[in-house]
């Protein structure tokens, strides 16, 4: 059995052999640790190949895919900013004043892949892919051709978040019917309204399983 | 049935007379001969099954065939979590009962979609397709609240008299047999359900709103 690489050791692992590839490190601040790799759309199949085939890493199994929805944010900054205000005497002074500027943060959806080796016994090594936002450009490169067992499961992601993988043999609807439209798995996604809680006839049941309801 | 016949009949068994009506023997044997469809749907089909085996033992209700085909049942129980994209199949499977047939909509899903109601996928209760007779509350419900709805219904069948505005459903020339089958729409079943059943007020369920 032989140790997985860290993370930064993987990143830098892969910069090396496939030049060109930009991969970020995601680091997991929980007790776990689980550090993951942001990989971009062009060389992220490469880099798959090469998680796969390096004879070190060998991870030839990928256990999980999933998605993630990240809404879009509105974070807040507090920034100085130097200003001429008026003084007490009427002159103007230089002061530093507070100002809060409101910094919109495009959200995104995000598959993520699970790797381990059953060869080398070691893992996981979680990758990461972005699509640039929520909307109309939510593609991603599919990595059903580096390995098999993606397939359902990106289906899934497909059919729940609408991440479409780009290089799918058969990206269809998994778990709901063609024809469904929305996808539910996403934060803003609001069931139909007439799905709605409407009132049950608990009073005309009553009645009808009690003998007062013979006539 | 009125008292003073009651009391009469009482009197004659007494003097070792037996007398009955074609009411009360069409219905003693309705009610004594519900064979139930092999047709579970999630965990309360487990309990269902353990009704049926020897501990407790459904076959003293003469339930005890369950049928591999709609058309040779008499009793659909709705046992688990009807899923949307199960919905149709479930409405599908009661249309191609025959006439008399009854619904038991077991454990808290059947009925209003227990824990999965808030859920994208889950239909909120059978009842908004097709007619349920007796509901059974419980996540599962054991077998003894099982054998309960299986009595319950026994005593509705033996109560349904076969005259009369409350007669039983196939006895209504022109209630149907046939429920609509809900479609797989853009958003979620159409229609979301079947007002005719869902929100039928008539103290009846089993009367048809005309």
């Amino acid at each position: 059995m032989s140790a997985l690489p860290t993370v930064e050791d993987l990143k830098a692992q892969i910069e090396a052999s496939l030049p060109g590839a930009a991969v970020t490190v995601i680091p997991n601040g929980s007790p776990s640790a689980q550090h993951s790799l942001l990989l971009d759309h062009e060389h992220a199949r490469a880099v798959a190949l090469f998680l796969r085939d390096h004879p070190d890493l060998r991870l030839d199994f990928c256990s999980l895919v999933t998605g993630v929805d990240w809404l879009d944010t509105e974070t807040t900054e507090k920034i100085k900013v130097k200003k001429m205000v008026a003084g007490p005497d009427g002159s103007e002074i230089e002061q530093e004043v507070e100002e809060t500027r409101k910094m919109k943060v495009p959200g995104y959806l995000e598959a993520i892949y699970h790797l381990f080796s059953m060869e080398k016994k070691h893992g996981p090594v979680i990758l990461r892919l972005r699509t640039a936002n929520r909307t109309d450009q939510t593609h991603v490169p599919s990595l059903t051709p580096v390995w098999r067992s993606c397939e359902f499961q990106e289906r899934e992601a497909f059919d729940l978040y609408g991440i479409v993988f780009d290089g799918h043999p058969d990206l269809r609807r998994i778990l709901m019917w063609e024809g469904f439209q929305d996808f539910p798995m996403r934060k803003d996604y609001v069931p139909p309204a007439d799905d709605s809680l409407a009132p049950l006839p608990f009073a005309s049941l009553q009645r009808a399983s009690t003998k007062e309801a013979r006539p | 049935m009125a008292d003073d016949l009651k009391e009469l009949k009482i009197e004659l068994s007494k003097n070792g007379i037996f007398t009955t009506t074609l009411e009360e023997l069409y219905n003693w044997g309705r009610k004594n001969s519900v064979w139930p469809l092999t047709f579970g749907l999630a965990c309360c089909a487990i309990e269902m099954i353990a009704t049926t085996m020897a501990r407790y033992d459904l076959a003293r209700f003469g339930a005890e065939v369950f049928r591999p085909s709609p058309r040779q049942a008499d009793l659909i129980i709705v046992s688990g979590t009807v899923t949307k994209k199960m919905a149709p199949q479930v409405v599908r499977l009661y249309n191609q009962m025959p006439e008399p047939k009854y619904v038991i909509a077991m454990g808290a899903c059947a009925i209003s979609g227990g824990p999965f109601r808030d859920g994208y996928n889950v239909l909120r209760g059978i009842d908004r397709y097709i007619p349920v007779d007796v509901h059974i509350p419980g996540c599962p419900p054991r077998p003894e609240a099982l054998i309960h709805a299986f009595m319950t219904l026994q005593k509705k069948i033996d109560e349904q008299a076969l005259r009369g505005e409350s007669r039983p459903r196939h006895l209504h020339a022109d209630a149907p047999s046939e429920f609509p089958v809900p479609e797989f729409g853009a958003h979620g079943l159409e229609p979301a359900q079947n007002d005719e059943v869902f929100l039928n007020e008539t103290g009846n369920p089993l009367r048809v709103i005309q």
